[in-house]
């Protein structure tokens, strides 16, 4: 049981909600209250546009306990379009079909149940391909 | 319009809607599919193919994606709602509401009413009736209703052809602020047992014959029909209608009984494409005839919900339409963005295979 990290994560996992540093404006994410750019405090809430582009990728074939039912799915660092890496799941593509570099913008899913079909259902950032042409 | 009816529900400030959004997931299952298993590959097909949610989806996820597509034709701030309702009869916890993490994950929370809303297909107009009188009372500037679903029929039955994935969200707001005009609303209700899913149950029962003209064509002719009556106008005052829409034949037929032109129903009849989006169904429908809706065209939405019910509404279409209805993807770009799945990637998919 998890649900105290749970809860304690829910805004930036729903909506990359991260940092903005005031003294030199470095976008933060996942957010930890200190400026990695300049080393001073930074608290100030940032929403994140979602956008940006895969730098790398791999696919998962033997998932972790809880992402079982998934496999394969592909996990990539994504470059948020304001400078931070995030790494997470991509979700509504075909392995074959990701390339680095390919633009990507982030969507909210679920992710995992915790423990069984009884257990809390987790959500968060996954990001798809950008663009609604036809497959 | 003037009210001559003291049945119609018209708020006491106008309101209208202020931002809409669809969505619908990307699988689609062909009903020659449903049909190569179950029939042989034998027997007519209720629509062409119908949509299918991603694994990781879920009504809240679907919730989410409508909700922040809404937000960005209305360009107001999140935290300026005081209701997010969702209509479902997919909710994916039975005690929880999907509402508050939808709430939390479009940023308007904590100052907000946030609840689910039940009536089979039509809890997505019940919660938009609701959210008509929050704004109208002026207890609310903004109040978010949602319907969408993710149904289920059991594997093999008729409903497994059409039941789909999809739906739409609606901010409601003054009238003057909006892109069109919801100019009055009418509900017809009875107790009609059509169609169930006790508590528990994964798989809906139906009362087969007794979902047509009892139900369905019962509850929409008398609901369209008051509302036109009590409203002074004729089918010939809308450019364009839209009726819930279960299959191609029910809302095609209960077009014609009400004297609406094929062309009228055409922008919003999307069942043959992504199948019965259930709470969802006639709201993305008027979302997709919204979306090639121009200044002034009035548009009549009639929904449908088993038990039974329906709601109706005359919607006026306003100049603020041309601005707003590109800022977020359309609806026929939803449904454009497919990818043909099989039977069994759909069992899998819907959670027909268990790991123990
Ligand atoms: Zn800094």
């Amino acid at each position: 049981m998890e649900i105290p990290r749970h809860w304690r994560l829910r805004k930036q996992r729903y909506g990359l909600v991260g940092e903005v540093c005031p003294h030199c404006e470095a976008k933060i994410f996942p957010p930890r209250d200190v400026c990695p750019d300049c080393g001073k405090e930074a608290k100030t809430k940032f929403s994140f546009s979602g956008q940006g582009e895969v730098y790398s990728y791999t696919t998962i074939y033997n998932a972790p306990s809880g992402f079982e039912a998934n496999v394969p799915y592909t996990v990539a660092l994504v470059k948020l379009e304001e400078g931070p890496l995030v790494t997470a799941q991509l979700t509504d593509v075909a392995e074959e079909e990701v390339e680095i570099g390919m633009p990507v913008e982030m969507v909210t899913r679920r992710l995992h149940q915790d423990g069984d079909e009884r257990g809390l259902l987790v959500y968060g950032y996954k990001f798809r391909p950008i663009g609604f042409a036809a497959h | 319009m003037t009210p001559k009816n003291e049945t119609l529900l018209i708020p006491s400030r106008p309101v209208g809607i202020i931002g809409y959004g669809a969505y619908v997931p990307r699988y689609r299952l062909p009903a020659t599919e449903v049909a190569r298993i179950w029939k042989g590959g034998k027997g007519g097909l209720p629509i062409k193919e119908k949509s299918v949610p991603g694994l990781d989806e879920d009504v809240v996820t679907m919730s989410i994606e409508a909700a922040r597509n809404a937000l960005a034709r209305a360009q107001i701030d999140a935290s300026d709602l005081r209701a997010v309702w969702v209509g479902s009869e997919s909710h994916p916890y039975a005690v929880k509401p999907t509402s508050t993490i939808v709430a939390e994950a479009i940023g308007a929370v904590p100052s907000t009413q946030a609840a689910d809303w039940e009536f089979a297909c039509k809890a997505g107009t019940e919660a938009l009736v609701a959210a008509m009188g929050l704004v109208g009372s002026e207890m609310a500037e903004y109040a978010l209703a949602i319907g969408m679903d993710t149904a289920q029929g059991r594997p093999g039955d008729a409903l497994e052809y059409t039941a789909g994935a999809g739906g739409a969200a609606y901010i409601i707001g003054p009238a003057e602020e909006s892109l069109a005009v919801i100019e009055a609303a009418y509900s017809y209700v009875t107790d009609t047992p059509d169609f169930w899913r006790r508590a528990g149950a994964k798989y809906p029962e139906h009362g087969s014959r007794f979902t047509g003209e009892p139900a369905y064509f019962e509850h929409i002719t008398q609901a369209a029909k008051a509302l036109m009556e009590a409203s002074g106008t004729t089918p010939a005052d809308y450019q364009w209608a839209v009726f819930h829409q279960p299959n191609t034949k029910f809302p095609t037929r209960v077009a014609k009984m009400l004297g609406f032109s094929k062309e009228q129903i055409e922008p919003g009849l999307l069942v043959p494409l992504i199948g019965n989006t259930y709470a969802g169904a006639a709201i993305i429908g008027l979302t997709a005839t919204l979306d090639i809706a121009r200044p002034g065209d009035r548009i009549l939405v009639t929904s449908f919900g088993s038990g039974a019910g329906s709601d109706a509404f005359s919607i006026r279409v306003t100049d603020a339409i041309s601005e707003r209805s590109g800022r977020a993807p359309k609806t026929q770009e939803y449904i454009a963005r497919r990818t043909e799945i099989d039977y069994a990637t759909y069992v899998r998919m819907r959670g027909k295979i268990t790991l123990k």
